[in-house]
């Protein structure tokens, strides 16, 4: 490149000058460190997992995740994308660690692999990868998991200091064997159906939802799947993302709320059906879903309004399936299943364009 | 004071320039003044190859309303009336000016000290015989842009100091260095439109400027509005939501919300224009760039050769990869060193190679960043992936026609998709469709 130097002053030669429209600046965002950010998010929840289920739960994260990240890279290799570009975005790596803490701590190590299959493979490549998938690709993992191997995935490790200081819990335990517990939900799935009123059908709540076993939850001393137990690890996660700006508040607030709302109401008009709705969520996976699982960029809605109603739906869903389901959970089938709708919500939740306000007569002022 | 929407761009780039004062460059041995420059019809040559000029002597006259007075620079000899690389791209029409370097003023008009009492009209022609186009950007011909039409009730008259584009300067420069200019112009606009409610808009990071105007605008019926600093605050649209609170009609003009918006700099002109009598023939423009050796403000003559400007500036560190005129964000990249600057040019930028070719655009990931930044609430990710499928319906549906070309989506897309430049290509193919 040769520059016309003229009274000591270097002028440009016009030559390769870049010709594009505007704007001729961006952001330094980009996939790569949106990604990396929502790994610093779980962070805490990953800490939290290993603290309480141990070493064993260390080592599912990191399988995990290194089969979600070899799952996508043997795809690229076989549909002949590049291999190197597509991982270095970190996506596979958020699902596989979103996977792992979907998993009990105490998994065989047969279900992470196909777990990262079912994720990357079913849940994310069949559909053009990155952006393209309409569910999100842990959660298809999850829910092919629990349908296919249900015994694997409830086995649950009983967390640390759950022995010595889970009298209430014990009671629920008797018919589980030693090596693994039930999780509260789990316990509070043994429930009379609605229309059965007789008293003696009905579980006596009050002690699930005692509030020294609440605080307990809480903390974290429940079983459970690695990443769902800790509410302040959750919640730190959660203040991270949203500090970041990568979720929209809406979806865990609403969602949370929604379940809240409809145990609350089924807890008071129905006694004995379901514990109150602070166990409702202390317990399971639903600040985990809500957290870290519904708000997934690629698979809920864009506006603000399309986020409540996705929320809701999934609250409303999630509290149908713990009151009434088969299942003693309903986070991921709900989330799925707003997922599915989340097309049709972008098409009907759209924000009021600029300048389409109705007249009115004050708008002209005198 | 604000509106809904908008980004903050990072690094704005503001500090390069923002203390410089304006100088006043010597005059240059050529000029090319475009004629092609406003909105509306070119103006016609009114001098031929080989005439004399002065310099605010009128060498095109304005072609129908919708047109504007064009004025030599500088005195000198016209040399040649043809075409020269122009800021589109294409060529475009050009009087070319060979300077004498008397800088000899021809006779200019009576300046109007009795302004205050003239007639609107009298005002208004004096504006349209000055040759006077708004200095924000699209150069519409202010005389048409203060005559609205008879049903439509203006009653708030707004000046945009906002300069929400990142580097630029030159209005800051302008409101601090000509405040009274400023004040008396947004006055007299006034007295044209019969409004009295006069709003100068500033961002609030021009602190000075804030602060020298409100002093000035004491005991007059100027107010000074501080605004948020938010891109795109100098937006027409926004500026009056922000400011007079009311929403420009889709399609709608500002006058449908009762209101005209002109930039600062035009309104120094106007009082160029009518209190000396002096044509528009100069305009400050911001020079800069992380690689050019002096940035800074100048007032340069109309039709100066973008490379001239850039020796003014001292040149440049290292070879440049993309060159601007305007802001970075909704300016336009030039491919001539030759083009010359015009009234509406308010910087000239320039970005390094890697600058230029940063970002290799992937798949949206639905993150709703460009749709929190539209300042016109698009859903612009959607939008551009319907318009990327053909789908014109689905983007007519969507409202692509409203979008304002501002560039905040393409900005904060971390995939980096060419959101706005697809926005751009729909409403133009659908502009031919209709």
């Amino acid at each position: 490149m040769s520059e016309e130097v003229k009274n000591d002053i270097k002028l440009p030669t016009g030559k390769r000058l870049v010709l594009s429209s505007s704007p001729h600046i961006s952001t330094s965002e980009s996939v790569r460190k949106i990604m990396l950010k929502v790994l610093l998010a779980m962070v805490p929840v990953c800490a939290a997992g290993v603290w309480f289920f141990g070493l064993r739960a260390l080592w599912v994260i990191v399988f995990t995740t290194a089969c979600c990240v070899g799952a996508e890279a043997l795809w690229c290799a076989m549909t002949k994308k590049p291999v190197l570009a597509t991982i270095r975005d970190c996506s596979a790596a958020v699902t596989g660690v979103l996977l792992a803490l979907n998993l009990p701590a105490g998994v065989p190590f047969y279900v992470p692999l196909i777990g990262a299959f079912l994720a990357i493979w079913l849940g994310k490549q069949i559909f053009g990868g990155l952006g393209h998938n309409p569910f999100n690709p842990a959660l298809v993992a999850r829910v092919g998991l629990l349908i296919a191997i249900p015994a694997a995935m409830t086995s649950w490790t009983p967390p640390r200091g759950m022995d010595q200081n889970y009298p209430e819990l014990k009671e629920f335990r008797a018919s589980v064997d030693a090596t693994t517990c039930a999780t509260p939900l789990g316990v509070a799935g043994q429930r009379p159906k609605l229309t059965d009123r007789t008293t003696a059908a009905r579980i006596n709540f009050s002690k699930l939802a005692s509030g020294r076993l609440l605080l307990r939850f809480f903390w974290g001393v429940r079983g459970g799947c690695i990443g769902e137990t800790c509410v302040p690890a959750l919640l730190l996660g959660g203040l991270i993302l949203f500090a970041f700006n990568l979720i929209n508040w809406r979806v865990p607030l609403c969602f949370a709320g929604t379940v809240a709302l409809f145990t609350g109401i089924v807890n008071i008009c129905w006694p004995g059906v379901t514990p109150p709705p602070l166990f409702h969520l202390l317990t399971g996976g639903l600040l985990l879903g809500a957290i870290f699982m519904a708000t997934d960029m690629v698979t809920c809605p864009i506006t603000g309004s399309g986020c409540v109603v996705f929320a809701i739906g999934c609250g409303i869903i999630t509290s149908v399936i713990r009151i009434w389901g088969n299942y003693p959970e309903g986070v991921s089938f709900s989330i799925l299943f707003m997922n599915a709708l989340v097309p049709l919500i972008d098409r009907w939740c759209t924000d009021r364009p600029f300048g389409y306000v109705r007249k009115r007569k004050s708008e002209v002022r005198k | 004071m604000t509106f809904e929407g908008g980004i903050h761009p990072a690094d704005s780039g503001k500090v390069l320039t923002d203390n410089r004062p304006t100088l006043t460059p010597p005059v240059l041995e050529r000029y090319q003044v475009l004629l092609c420059e406003n909105v509306g019809k070119p103006p016609k040559p009114v001098v031929n190859v080989g005439d004399q000029v002065g310099k605010y002597q009128l060498i095109a006259a304005a072609d129908g309303f919708v047109s504007a007075n064009l004025h030599s620079p500088t005195s000198g000899k016209v040399v040649k009336i043809g075409d020269v690389p122009g800021p589109m791209g294409i060529p475009a029409p050009a009087i070319e000016i060979e300077a004498d370097g008397e800088d000899a003023s021809a006779e200019t008009f009576p300046g109007l000290a009795g302004w205050r009492d003239a007639d609107p009209k009298e005002l208004v022609k004096r504006l349209a015989d000055c040759g006077l186009v708004g200095m924000g950007g699209a150069s519409f011909p202010t005389h048409v842009k203060l005559s609205p039409p008879p049903d439509k009730k203006v009653d708030t008259l707004i000046l945009n100091g906002a300069e929400c584009e990142p580097f630029l300067t030159a209005d800051h420069r302008l409101m601090l260095e000509r405040p009274r200019d400023v004040i008396t112009g947004a006055e007299i606009m006034a007295r044209i439109l019969g409004v009295d409610d006069v709003n100068i808009g500033i961002e609030i990071n021009k602190r000075d400027a804030i602060e020298s105007l409100e002093t000035l605008a004491e005991g007059t019926k100027v107010k000074i509005i501080p605004l948020m600093v938010r891109y795109p605050q100098g937006s027409e649209k926004h500026l009056i939501q922000a400011i007079a609170g009311r929403e420009v009609p889709s399609g709608g003009l500002p006058a449908d919300a009762g209101c005209v918006v002109q930039n600062v700099a035009t309104a120094a002109a106007c009082t160029d224009a009518v209190l000396r009598g002096l044509p528009l023939v100069e305009r400050i423009v911001t020079v800069t760039g992380e690689i050019v050796c002096r940035p800074g403000n100048w007032k340069l003559k109309i039709g100066t050769p973008l490379l001239e400007a850039l020796r003014l500036a001292g040149g440049v560190t290292e070879e440049p990869g993309k060159i601007i005129f305007g802001g970075p964000m909704m300016g336009f990249a030039q491919r001539s060193l030759e083009v010359p600057i015009s009234k509406n040019t308010s910087g000239i930028l320039l970005l390094t190679r890697e600058e230029a070719l940063r970002h290799r655009s992937t798949s949206c990931i639905r993150c709703g960043r460009c749709v929190q930044g539209c300042p016109m609430h698009l859903a612009s990710c959607l939008l551009a992936t319907a318009i990327e499928n053909g789908r014109w319906d689905l983007a007519l549906q969507n409202h692509v026609m409203d979008c304002i070309e501002c560039g905040s989506c393409a900005y904060v897309c971390p995939a980096h998709r060419p959101l706005v430049q697809l926005m751009r290509s729909a409403k133009m193919e659908l502009r031919k469709k209709r």
